[in-house]
This record gives C-alpha cells, sequence and structure tokens, in this order.
C-alpha cells in the first residue's frame, strides 16, 4: 500500500508537471540557498583557518592595547620599543625570529606614476616571519639596517603599478617624503582569504622607516617565530611576563598589550566567517519556509480542484485516512523532490563558487541531511492541513461538486 | 418476480426517515419509507427533484445515515457503523454508477477500473487481469490505454461501469446512468445493465426520471414527497 500510494503521488505530481515543478521551485531555492551559503561558508573558514596556520603554527604576535577578542575595539596604548625586541630576543630561548616593526600607508611616486600602498619598516627577521621571500635583487644588508640608508624591497603589485614590466631595480623611487633605491622584489604570494593584496606592499630598514618616515621610534608590532622543540604556550607566557614587567603592569592588573599565537587567531578569524554563515544560512532558512507555504497553498487549490475526484474515492470506499495519507504523501513528495533538486543545485553553485575564488570545496554531510530532513518536515507540516480537508470532505457535497 | 422464501434481502428500509435542518426549517426528505431489495432484482427509483428519490439512493449507498429508522445491509443494521465501517461496506459490496461518470481525469480507462480494487489490496497482477476482465465485459478491451479525454461519453460510462463491477460487488447503484447521454448511447448502457444482471446476478438499483430507462428494470418505485407512492412490478 505505502508502495502503492507513493506511485499514485507521483503519477499525480507528474499529471501537473509544470505546477509541481513551479511549486517545488520556493523549496528547491530555499534548499539551493542553504546550502551554497554554509558551503561557501565552510569553505572561507577552512581557508581562514588553512592560510593562518601556512603561517606556521609556532608564530607569535604582539601588539600593543589590550586584546577584547574578534570585534573588541583596541583600546590606545604606548607602542614598544627596540629595546623591548632586544630583551625579548636576549632573554626568552627558544626562538628562531624576533622582529619588530612598523608600518604605515605612504603615496610612492616614479616618474608620472604613483600609487598608494602600506610601507612597513623591518629587519630580515621579519621575512622569515611574514613568509615573504625575495625573488629579485637582494634582502638589506646590516649596515643599511643601521645606519637608515634609504633603500627598499616592494611587493609584485607595487611594481606593476609603478613599472610595469620594467626592471626596478636600481632605480629610485619617492616613498612618502623619502626618496629610496630599490634593492628587491618579493615573491607573489597572492590574495589572503579576507581579500587582501599581500603583494601590495613596501619593506624598508626600521630604522630608516623609523628616522625619514614616521619621525618616531614607536615599533607597533613584535612577531616571534618558536622553535620546532619548544612549547608555544610555554614562550607566550614567558613573553608576556617579560613585557608586563617591561612596561610595569601591576599584578592583578590587566596587560595594555596582547600576545596571541596564530591558532588562536585562526580561530577567530573563522569565527567571524561561522557567525557569517549561520547569519546567511537562515535567512535563506526563511525562503524555505515561504516555499512551504506555498506548496501548502498549490495543495489547497488542488483539493479543490479535486474535489469530485475525491468524493468519487470515498465513494467507492476509501477511508478518510487513505485519503489524508494519499494528499499527504503528494505534499511531501513534492517537498522532498524539491529538496534533493535544491541540494544538487545548492553544491554545483557552491562548487563553481568556491572553485572559481580558490576556496577549498567542503561539503558538510550534517547540513545535507539536515537541508533533507527540513524539506520532509516541511511537506509535512505544509500538506497536513490540505490532506486533512480533503480527508473531512462529505462524500455526498464532493460528488455533486462542479 | 416471486422472492425465494428465506433469503434475506440486500437492501432492507424500516421507517426509514430522514430530516434536513431543524425547527420550522426542517425538510423532511425521506418521511417512513419501507423498503425491501431482494437479490437479482434490478429496480428503477423514479420521482421528481425532491420527492427523494436521491436521498434515499445516498442512505442505500451508505453515504448518508438516516434520521430514524432501521436500515439493514445484507442483514447487517447500517446505523451502528462508523463512517471508516461504513466505507468499508462500500469499498466490499457496493459500485457506484454517477450521470457525470467521474472518470479520473488523464488517468487511462485501465487504470480507473483498477482503482477500487487498489483499497482492497489488490495484487499488481492480479488487479491488472480483473480489470482487463471487467473492461471487456462492458466491450471496452481495445481503449484500456485510453484517457478519459480520448473517449465518448458512452464509453466513458461504460468505464464507469467497469469500475463499478470489477470487485463483483453485492449491489450497483446507478444515479441518473443515462442522463449526460444521447438516447442511442442510453439504449446501450440500459442493455449494458440489463445483461449484468440477467446473466451476472448483479442487484441493480437505478435512479432516473426518464420512465423509458426506469423500464428496462424488474421492478419501478415512484417517491413523492419522501414516501414511496407506487410500486410496480414490470412484466
Amino acid at each position: 500500500m505505502i508502495w502503492l500510494t507513493l506511485s499514485m503521488a507521483l503519477r499525480e505530481i507528474r499529471r501537473n508537471a509544470m505546477r509541481s515543478f513551479l511549486t517545488m521551485l520556493g523549496i528547491v531555492i530555499g534548499v539551493g540557498a542553504v546550502i551554497t551559503m554554509v558551503t561557501i561558508g565552510n569553505g572561507a573558514s577552512a581557508q581562514v583557518r588553512k592560510e593562518v596556520s601556512s603561517l606556521g603554527e609556532d608564530l607569535i604576535m604582539i601588539r600593543p592595547g589590550a586584546d577584547r577578542g574578534p570585534g573588541g575595539v583596541r583600546e590606545a596604548a604606548k607602542s614598544f620599543e627596540s629595546d623591548d625586541v632586544h630583551a625579548i630576543r636576549s632573554e626568552v630561548p627558544g626562538l628562531i625570529a624576533v622582529t619588530g616593526s612598523a608600518s604605515r600607508s605612504a603615496t610612492i611616486v616614479y616618474g608620472n606614476a604613483n600609487w598608494s600602498s602600506t610601507v612597513t619598516g623591518c629587519d630580515m627577521d621579519y621575512l622569515t616571519v611574514s613568509g615573504h621571500t625575495v625573488a629579485q635583487g637582494r634582502t638589506f644588508l646590516p649596515t643599511e639596517l643601521v645606519s637608515a640608508t634609504p633603500v627598499c624591497i616592494i611587493g609584485t603589485t607595487v611594481q606593476k603599478e609603478l613599472f610595469g614590466v620594467d626592471d626596478p631595480l636600481g632605480l629610485r623611487i619617492r616613498v612618502g617624503t623619502v626618496s629610496c633605491q630599490v634593492v628587491g622584489v618579493l615573491a607573489e604570494k597572492g590574495e589572503s582569504s579576507m581579500g587582501q593584496d599581500k603583494d601590495d606592499t613596501i619593506l624598508m630598514p626600521l630604522a630608516t622607516f623609523q628616522r625619514r618616515l614616521a619621525g618616531s621610534t614607536d615599533i607597533s608590532s613584535i612577531q616571534l617565530k618558536v622553535a620546532k622543540n619548544q612549547s608555544v604556550n610555554v614562550v607566550q607566557s614567558q613573553v608576556e611576563a617579560l613585557l608586563a614587567e617591561r612596561r610595569r603592569i601591576l599584578p592583578g592588573k590587566p596587560n595594555d598589550f596582547s600576545v596571541r599565537n596564530v591558532q588562536e587567531i585562526a580561530s577567530a578569524m573563522s569565527s567571524v566567517t561561522t557567525t557569517l554563515t549561520g547569519l546567511l544560512g537562515g535567512i535563506a532558512g526563511v525562503s524555505l519556509l515561504v516555499g512551504g507555504i506555498g506548496i501548502m497553498n498549490i495543495m489547497l487549490v488542488s483539493v479543490t480542484e479535486r474535489t469530485r475526484e475525491i468524493g468519487t474515492r470515498l465513494a467507492i470506499g476509501a477511508l478518510g485516512s487513505e485519503v489524508l495519507l494519499q494528499f499527504l504523501v503528494e505534499a511531501i513528495m513534492l517537498s522532498v523532490l524539491g529538496g534533493i533538486i535544491g541540494i544538487v543545485t545548492g553544491l554545483g553553485a557552491s562548487y563553481l563558487v568556491t572553485s572559481m575564488m580558490a576556496m577549498p570545496f567542503v561539503v558538510s554531510a550534517e547540513i545535507v541531511l539536515g537541508a533533507f530532513a527540513f524539506s520532509m518536515v516541511v511537506g509535512i507540516a505544509f500538506g497536513y492541513l490540505p490532506a486533512r480537508q480533503a480527508a473531512r470532505l462529505n462524500p455526498i457535497e464532493a460528488l455533486r461538486h462542479e | 418476480m416471486t422472492v425465494p422464501a428465506g433469503s434475506i434481502p440486500v437492501v432492507e428500509f424500516r421507517g426509514i426517515e430522514k430530516v434536513y435542518g431543524d425547527g420550522d426549517y426542517a425538510v423532511r426528505a425521506l418521511d417512513g419509507v419501507d423498503l425491501a431489495i431482494h437479490p437479482g432484482e434490478f429496480t428503477s427509483i423514479m420521482g421528481a427533484s425532491g420527492s427523494g428519490k436521491s436521498t434515499a439512493m445516498n442512505v442505500i449507498g451508505c453515504l448518508d445515515v438516516p434520521t430514524a429508522g432501521s436500515y439493514r445491509f445484507r442483514g447487517v443494521e447500517v446505523g451502528v457503523l462508523t463512517q471508516d465501517q461504513r466505507a468499508l461496506l462500500r469499498r466490499h459490496f457496493m459500485g457506484f454508477v454517477f450521470q457525470g461518470f467521474n472518470l479520473l481525469a488523464r488517468t487511462t480507462a485501465l487504470e480507473n477500473v483498477e482503482l477500487p480494487l487498489v483499497y482492497r489490496r489488490v495484487p499488481a497482477r492480479e488487479r491488472r487481469r480483473r480489470a482487463l476482465d471487467a473492461l471487456g465485459q462492458v466491450g471496452l478491451s481495445d481503449r484500456a490505454t485510453h484517457t478519459s479525454a480520448e473517449m465518448s461519453g458512452g464509453q466513458k460510462q461504460r468505464v464507469a461501469i467497469a469500475r463499478a463491477i470489477v470487485t463483483r460487488p453485492s449491489l450497483l447503484l446507478a444515479d441518473e446512468p443515462t442522463g449526460n447521454l444521447d438516447s442511442k448511447r442510453s439504449v446501450e448502457i440500459m442493455e449494458l445493465l440489463t445483461s449484468l444482471n440477467r446473466e451476472r446476478g448483479i442487484t441493480v438499483v437505478m435512479v432516473t426520471h426518464e420512465p423509458d430507462m426506469a423500464e428496462y428494470g424488474s421492478r419501478t418505485i415512484l417517491f413523492r414527497d419522501g414516501k414511496i407512492v407506487s410500486e410496480g412490478v414490470a412484466a
């Protein structure tokens, strides 16, 4: 009987193919949207994690200002100084690289071309920590770092904007108010998951940056790379204690700087994308609800249209419960079919989008099963009322219905 | 026609009343009807509209319940049955033919005839065999795969009759079966019903307002104002 009811419902759906399709469309779009949103969101989260982790899980980043978590406001606080960097280097064991850096945006001019980019003052450990490598030319010489020589290494975006296809090595450009010589070009790194162009950057020796560009000895960021055999957490707490002492933070008071490792940053960033994914998925879920109402509407129309048929079935000896089941199964079949089509199109659409944005394609089985189950529930919930209406028809009146 | 003594009537009305509405607006559609229909009879019910003939038909078909009186179908008191039990009674013992044919749209003749067997849980192969057999009995073996849109009125009514007899019912109820047909088709349908009654022994109750059609029956009952006013037996 179950099989028969199913095939009867399927025949009914085929009998009105166009209308059935339009009815399903609401569910198709709803399920498709949920699947697409969540799959793309998961892909973005995965990419953020992958990317931040690719910097190395052994990285620690220190910034001035208390950390208020994602979305929190960073309070203005005293910057670091070169002595802080030296202190960490000499007093905390187990570090491969320690680098203090400062950056600001500046206009870069070469001939008639100008471009706005981020200028970072740093030492050579910065390359190790940030994962940049020099593709053409050379790195800074030790003497250049000490004597604040006006030299710079440019990213490929800056190179393209200022020089086009010409060789920039040895040429002089103006960075803000400083005229400096290009000694190297960084290897291309591409875009980060947050859409940031990592090649749109200029590096210069920290001393040059401080004396000629910033006019202060502030260091806005310290980055550490921990040796393989060292515990990141142990190093992190040692650095925290050292800086608290140097900045005269009283015991029990909150630090006016934050020390975070890459893992923490990765999870903070992916929690943002997870929240966004949930939000978008929820909005898409609302369209599923609308789709369900569409099914109810069509089923009510169908019951009215088929009143005589229902009367005939009742006269032939169908029980009210059998008529109810017939219409309910029809509604469920419509919504489940819509759900399946929605899952397929949703996965297809998100596959297209993720491959276009070079993101990982992460299919979450829970969300696929969840969307399927939800479309079934929608069918039951919104199919029940019309089905009950059909089952409660008076056969005499139903037979007389025109 | 004489009724063998001791046989249980298919339909037995005793003082059946059916009242619609209440108080001053009450309409007595059936007003104390006594009636017995025995197996093998072909009963024509006649009467003007509003005479109670349709109500009587609905009560016989267990689609409606009487307000008062006793209705026994094959000896079973119908008044105490639930709606579902009455549906099962229809499913197993009755066949219906309507004025408007009431075939399912966009469905083949074969599938229409199979429908009552579906509700009887007859297996697919057996269902198909019996449906084809019933179509053969109404002379439509070659129309099995046609949908109702592809058939004439007479053919549709034949399919409806096949649907009604496919379950081998104890009682065939026909409500104005020729009402939508021209006279030639009407005669054909009546001849079909008569032959089913004579050759297969199916008990037939037919409501009609056409005296010509009523004459095909073995017995004619005339309703007026909710009462049986005359009862004639065909020669």
